[in-house]
């Protein structure tokens, strides 16, 4: 048991051992490979402009590599495994597209990926911001913030047992144990599986994620409200609006950039969302999503790299507008340096 | 405008603000509060009432049977059996009693009951009982049953943690989660750092480009790299005769996936850094290797300090990338995956589910409530990591 933490802690040594023996050898051996004497001026310079030229090679080298094999490579290969038989060894051509195309298990993960895009994004940026105006003005707002925030820490696979807990269903004359149950027959209603009945249980999933993601949202919306300026509140209300007018007027129209991020970000969690789908339903009752049908047909019936690779391309291609727009947006802040 | 006035300008709308946010954190903090609560009851408990009667104490109603005939004594012109219904059972209080099923609480305790047939009873809070009647008991009768209500005081046991962290594999789990953890998160601050370095003070072609690279490489979804990797990861295995699900395997699938949110952070700050410092130092004849360790690194503590955290969190908390990269067998799966399973095969059981799940968060909740402040200045300061 412990001999594990042991090893880790030692691989660790190493590891930081190995990666400053790397780095500081590399960078002496290339002094010494190009020496840089007093005597010789021409040579002396041109082994300068080497060095220059080779040594951020020598900082970046580590890093590149497992950019390059873990996610450049992969991202070649899946696409051209995409065109290939389940066992990537025959060229199929679009056969595993038009397999997706016409698969109904594969349309109703596309429409409750659908269903999931619209949902949570605008539901935990309109939560975050909301709750961040709230807690701005009241002296204990650090404290709600940090318990909004909190589920930000906890895995999705506890985050799923903990409202598997409050959707629970006590069949016959039991006690409802379950929360959401106790409440509904608490005012008179009936209880019931909720996260079986079809189409609705997406939502009841969907209340998980919008849970965990809500505090992500609040943090940065929260920090973008700081930074508008006193005095075009100030001036509002001199002016006469009232606070629902300051709200939608001023201050959602300066934070839209930030609006923006959170939007973004929470949009590309959505489309690899896994783990809740897997530990709540596993798929079952109408609630499969992309990323858990292609773990699934990675494994299904032996493995089929084919038809799993076509899931994963569609969701690459579901990010790929986000990652143009990311990349753009840092382009920019570059010039602007 | 009088004080009053104002008051009640703001009151209102005040309280309401402070009503909602209170709303809103109950909302929140309930259902882990749910876990936590049942974690620490009693299993029987927890199927009978809902978690949030564990603090009033719960009443159940019991089944008794008295004395047997042959512990009656005489009393004057009766005959008296008596002892305690509680026997045995500490803190528990006797409410009501009744001698029907369809009546179990029909007498409320310390009454004297009349059960007809010249037969009395009469039981104490305390469960102390005094069965009476006017004749002697026939020894052939069997005990009397009986009901009563019966309140237990709110219990609390660690009863669920010794069952989940011994016999269901919890405490296997929490050691594999800390093997995977430790060198995934630690590994690549170092590297990422150095090429953060590169990318903000030193001059070369391509960097424009690479930059995009990391940018770019945030948002690319795991699912693009796990078919070709298990492909790699198994022929790699085959050639070296190893299984191809290894600790040194996983750790470098995290530390790569962390690499694109760890190089974005850290540039972003070390290029923010003074360039007075930098050129001042290199004037002075100092390499770029000392440069980075000397001075970049000392100063970039806080970004370093928030993606740890970043890293830690989600690799503690990654159940895709271990169930690939590293299997689910006794020795290898993590805690996520063991809850997982445990869903799978104790699916009713709460006790052994809610310990299991406050046993998997609980690492995480007190690195987020010490460290919140670094996680926030790390969101503040990008995008959020993309896997």
């Amino acid at each position: 048991m412990l001999s594990q933490i042991v090893s880790a802690l030692g691989v660790v040594v190493a590891a930081v051992i190995a990666c400053s023996a790397y780095f500081y050898f590399s960078n002496k051996i290339l002094d010494l490979a190009l020496p840089v004497k007093d005597g010789d001026i021409r040579a002396a310079s041109r082994n300068l402009n080497r060095r220059a030229l080779i040594r951020p090679w020598l900082f970046i080298g580590p890093a590149l590599f497992l950019l390059i094999v873990y996610l450049v490579y992969p991202v070649v290969a899946t696409f051209i495994l995409s065109f290939y038989d389940r066992a990537g060894l025959q060229f199929v051509g679009l056969a595993n597209y038009k397999w997706a195309l016409g698969d109904r298990e594969f349309r109703q993960s596309i429409f409750n990926n659908i269903l999931w895009l619209a949902v949570v994004p605008a539901a935990c940026t309109f939560f975050g911001l909301v709750i961040a105006v709230m807690t701005d003005r009241i002296w204990w707002g650090n404290i709600a913030k940090s318990i909004v925030f909190m589920p930000m820490a906890i895995s999705f696979v506890g985050a799923s047992v903990i409202w598997k807990f409050i959707y629970e269903y006590r069949g016959g004359n039991d006690v409802q144990i379950g929360l959401l149950n106790a409440i509904v027959q608490t005012f008179g209603g009936t209880p019931e599986v909720w996260i079986s009945i079809p189409f609705w249980n997406n939502f009841f999933l969907m209340i998980i994620l919008i849970w965990i993601q809500t505090g992500f949202a609040m943090v940065i919306l929260s920090a973008a409200l700081r930074g508008i300026p006193e005095e075009t509140i100030e001036a509002a209300v001199i002016d006469g609006a009232n606070g629902w007018q300051i709200f939608w007027r001023i201050m959602v129209p300066q934070v839209w950039g930030s609006i923006a991020v959170v939007w973004t970000t929470i949009t590309i969690l959505v489309l690899k969302v896994f783990d809740i789908v897997l530990t709540m339903t596993n798929g079952q009752w109408q609630t499969m999503v992309l990323a858990n049908l292609m773990f699934d047909w990675m494994f299904r019936g032996g493995g089929d790299s084919g038809r799993s690779a076509v899931i994963a391309i569609i969701i690459m291609l579901a990010v790929t507008p986000i990652m143009v727009w990311n990349v753009r947006r840092a382009n920019r802040e570059l010039k602007g340096h | 405008m009088t004080a009053i006035g104002s008051y009640f300008k703001i009151g209102p709308a005040r309280l309401f603000v402070h009503l909602a946010v209170l709303l809103i954190v109950i909302i929140w903090l309930i259902p882990t509060l749910g876990i936590f609560v049942s974690a620490l009851r009693d299993k029987d408990q927890i199927v009978v009432s809902g978690w949030w009667t564990a603090f009033v104490g719960s009443t159940q109603t019991a089944a008794v049977r008295l004395g047997t005939p042959d512990q009656q004594k005489q009393e004057g012109a009766s005959y008296v059996i008596s002892g305690n219904v509680l026997e045995g059972q500490t803190g528990r209080e006797v409410k009501a009693f009744g001698n029907r099923v369809q009546q179990p609480a029909a007498f409320k305790a310390g009454e004297t009951a009349d059960l007809g047939d010249g037969e009395t009873l009469q039981i104490n809070s305390d469960g102390s009982y005094r069965y009476v009647k006017n004749a002697a008991f026939s020894p052939d009768q069997r005990p009397r049953r009986i009901y009563a209500s019966v309140s237990a005081p709110p219990e609390f046991t660690m009863q669920n943690y010794n069952t989940v962290l011994t016999g269901e594999g919890i405490g296997q789990s929490f050691i594999n989660s800390l093997t995977v953890t430790i060198p995934a998160t630690i590994i690549p601050i170092l590297i990422a750092a150095f090429a953060a370095y590169a990318l903000s003070w030193m001059e070369f072609p391509g960097r424009g480009l690479l930059i995009a690279l990391v940018v770019g490489l945030i948002v690319v979804p795991l699912q693009m790299s796990l078919i070709p990797l298990l492909r790699l990861y198994n022929e790699i295995g085959n050639m070296l005769g190893e299984p191809s699900k290894t600790y040194p395997g996983i750790w470098l699938a995290h530390t790569a996936f962390g690499m694109p949110l760890a190089i974005y952070l850290l540039r972003a700050y070390i290029a923010g850094l003074p360039k007075e410092i930098i050129e001042s130092a290199r004037v002075d004849g100092a390499s770029d290797f000392e440069i980075f360790v000397r001075i970049v690194l000392p100063l970039s503590f806080p970004a370093l300090a928030s993606f740890a955290i970043f890293q830690f969190l989600w690799v503690w908390n990654d159940l895709l990338v271990a169930m690939v990269f590293l299997g689910t067998d006794k020795d290898h799966i993590v805690l996520t995956g063991s809850l997982n399973a445990l869903l799978g095969s104790r699916g009713g059981n709460w006790e052994i589910l809610t310990a299991s799940a406050f046993v998997t968060i609980i690492v995480p909740l007190l690195v987020f409530f010490g460290l919140q402040r670094y996680l926030v200045r790390g969101l503040l300061a990008g995008s959020v990591k993309g896997g």
